[in-house]
């Protein structure tokens, strides 16, 4: 892809992100951040690569980083859709009796 | 990527679908009855960008990468599952800090290795472009990385909260922020900066690890509010850079919504302190409490009430409304509040929770406490929301807050916390306010006339001990 549909894409996703965010209830800020915390290790992606790439090519220090990447990612990802869902579930309505 | 074979479509359809998923799954939190099915457009937006990558590249070493996840999975589900509510906002400020570290690894590892990521040129040298984003990217993460790292010591009590000033520190920070931004550009135009400049890029890395640090230490704890959702929107920045790097539609949608979501919730944290976000990273607020206002107050006369003045109210009231915070939930005094709230709703008093957006240490934090105790989230109600109610309710039932009901706010000009919206608890016909002693004062160190009004009644215990025994009152 070339650098301006990259650009387009990213500009669009603020203005989405501007809109998506102010839609989100006060109440649901922090599940906001923890989720946000666990998407934002999308990032995981660039360290499969470097870690998928192997040793080949110079790439030994890249695999390591890669890997290490890759668990420190993890965590997050794991950590924080996990503590999101936690949260979530103890969000609950008055009870009619 | 920019310049190695085209991506088939299905691959750069599989990337958009994940990041429209990461869309819904933000869009869920509209709501809590919607929130969970969010949640879960999340996971499966992460299933499918982790799951598309490793199909699309050549895996050579796909048991080690398995390993490093089941790792780094394992820490995260075990740590997700046992961290206490009120240590949210140290758990969210270590999260940001690994993200940040991520970043820094990715970029590192793609400077190492281009090839990989198909940044170079015919000749094997990386394209400029890609050294801005990877310059930019390995910046905002290591800024991200120890930045959280000081806020996470900062929060869990390891490092005071009082701001560590050092002389000409904008100065300093300035002066390193012009030389990450030089070096950046400098690199953009180097010939073949692996060659030719080896040392460039471990620099930018080292400097930006720096400034994270000088940043955010001459910040005080009253303002971590800020700095966690500061720090949020930077790691985003720091995903979307890598993004622009690897040409991956899902990292640059999530980045921007991330980035985006930190920097509202700074914005409405800043609003809610009446804090310009200037002056929150220029640091130093909550240095040192100047004694003058506190000694002040000395010698005003004030009412004292006990717990069973406190029951007897209440019991009569046709409407409480409780303020609680930051100070009710160290008190650990959220599961009895909450018992004593279902006493009198059962006594017919309509009870409702008014919450200010800095009740607690990071936002919505009051919120997912109160929501721990079940409490519905139905009766929890923000400022705006709320406080025109105060007016017609009998009883205001202010626990572990006090900055956030200071009618100085909106009447002394010349009061550090003037500006800030408050909740009018002044405004009931009756005010219990739970409080240790009537020495200590707020985080910003100003008295608050609201003890020293006649229908004030000061309930002086910890916050849990005083929810007991009004409990035991009403029982």
């Amino acid at each position: 892809m070339d650098f301006i549909s990259i650009l387009s894409i990213f500009v669009m996703a603020c203005f989405v992100g501007y809109y998506v965010v102010w839609s989100v209830t006060p109440a649901l800020h922090t599940p906001l951040m923890s989720v946000t915390n666990a998407i934002s290790s999308v990032i995981i992606v660039g360290a499969l690569i470097a870690a998928a790439a192997g040793s080949a090519a110079g790439g030994e220090a890249a695999k390591w980083l890669g890997l290490v990447g890759i668990a420190l990612a993890s965590v997050n990802i794991f950590g924080g859709f996990a503590v999101t869902e936690r949260m979530l579930a103890m969000y609950k309505k008055k009870e009619r009796k | 990527m920019h310049e190695a074979a085209p991506i088939p479509a299905w691959v750069a359809l599989a990337y958009l679908a994940s990041g429209i998923l990461f869309i819904l799954a933000l869009r869920g939190l509209s709501s809590p009855e919607s929130s969970r099915a969010g949640n879960r457009f999340g996971m499966l937006g992460m299933l499918i960008a982790v799951v598309t990558t490793l199909v699309t590249h050549e895996v050579a070493s796909l048991v080690e990468i398995l390993i490093a996840i089941a790792i780094g999975g394992g820490i995260g589900f075990i740590t997700a599952r046992r961290i206490a509510m009120t240590a949210m906002p140290q758990l969210v400020a270590a999260f940001h800090s690994l993200v940040g570290m991520a970043a820094v690894l990715v970029a590192a590892a793609a400077y190492l290795n281009p090839g990989a990521f198909g940044i170079t040129d015919a000749a094997g040298v990386l394209l400029p472009v890609s050294r801005v984003e990877m310059g930019l990217g390995v910046a905002i993460g290591a800024i991200t990385f120890s930045g959280s790292i000081i806020a996470f010591l900062k929060l869990n009590g390891n490092m005071s909260g009082a701001p560590i000033m050092l002389p000409a520190r904008h100065v300093i920070n300035l002066g390193t922020l012009a030389a990450i931004i030089g070096l950046v550009v400098y690199f953009y135009f180097v010939p073949a900066p692996r060659v030719d400049t080896p040392w460039l890029f471990w620099t930018v890395t080292g400097l930006a690890f720096l400034i994270g640090f000088l940043l955010i230490i001459p910040i005080g704890g009253a303002d971590m509010p800020v700095v966690v959702s500061m720090l949020n929107s930077y790691s985003g920045w720091a995903a979307a850079a890598m993004g622009f790097t690897l040409g991956n539609t899902a990292m640059i949608i999530t980045g921007a919504l991330v980035g985006s979501s930190g920097a509202i919730l700074s914005y409405i944290m800043c609003k809610a302190m009446n804090r310009g976000f200037i002056s929150v990273i220029a640091g130093g607020f909550g240095a040192a409490s100047d004694g003058d206002a506190a000694a002040a107050s000395i010698d005003r006369p004030w009412k004292r009430g006990s717990a069973e003045d406190a029951a007897f109210l209440m019991k009569q009231a046709e409407k409480v409304i409780i303020v609680p915070g930051y100070g009710m939930a160290v008190a650990q005094a959220q599961h009895v509040l909450r018992e004593m709230a279902d006493m009198l709703k059962e006594e017919g008093v309509q009870v409702k929770f008014a919450i200010h957006p800095v009740a607690g240490r990071m936002p919505g934090h009051m919120n997912v406490l109160l929501a721990e105790a079940n409490v519905p989230y139905d009766e929890v109600f923000e400022l705006e929301d709320i406080n025109s109610e105060f007016g017609q309710a009998d009883i205001a039932f202010v626990i572990g807050a006090n900055d956030v009901t200071n009618p100085a706010a909106k009447t002394d000009k010349s009061s550090p916390i003037y500006g800030m919206p408050i909740l009018d608890v002044a405004n009931a016909k009756t005010v219990l306010f739970v409080k240790r002693s009537m020495g200590g004062v707020g985080y910003a160190g100003v008295d608050n006339d609201v003890f020293y009004m006649d229908n004030t009644m000061m309930l002086l215990s910890d916050a849990k001990k005083m929810c007991e025994e009004i409990v035991k009152s009403l029982g």
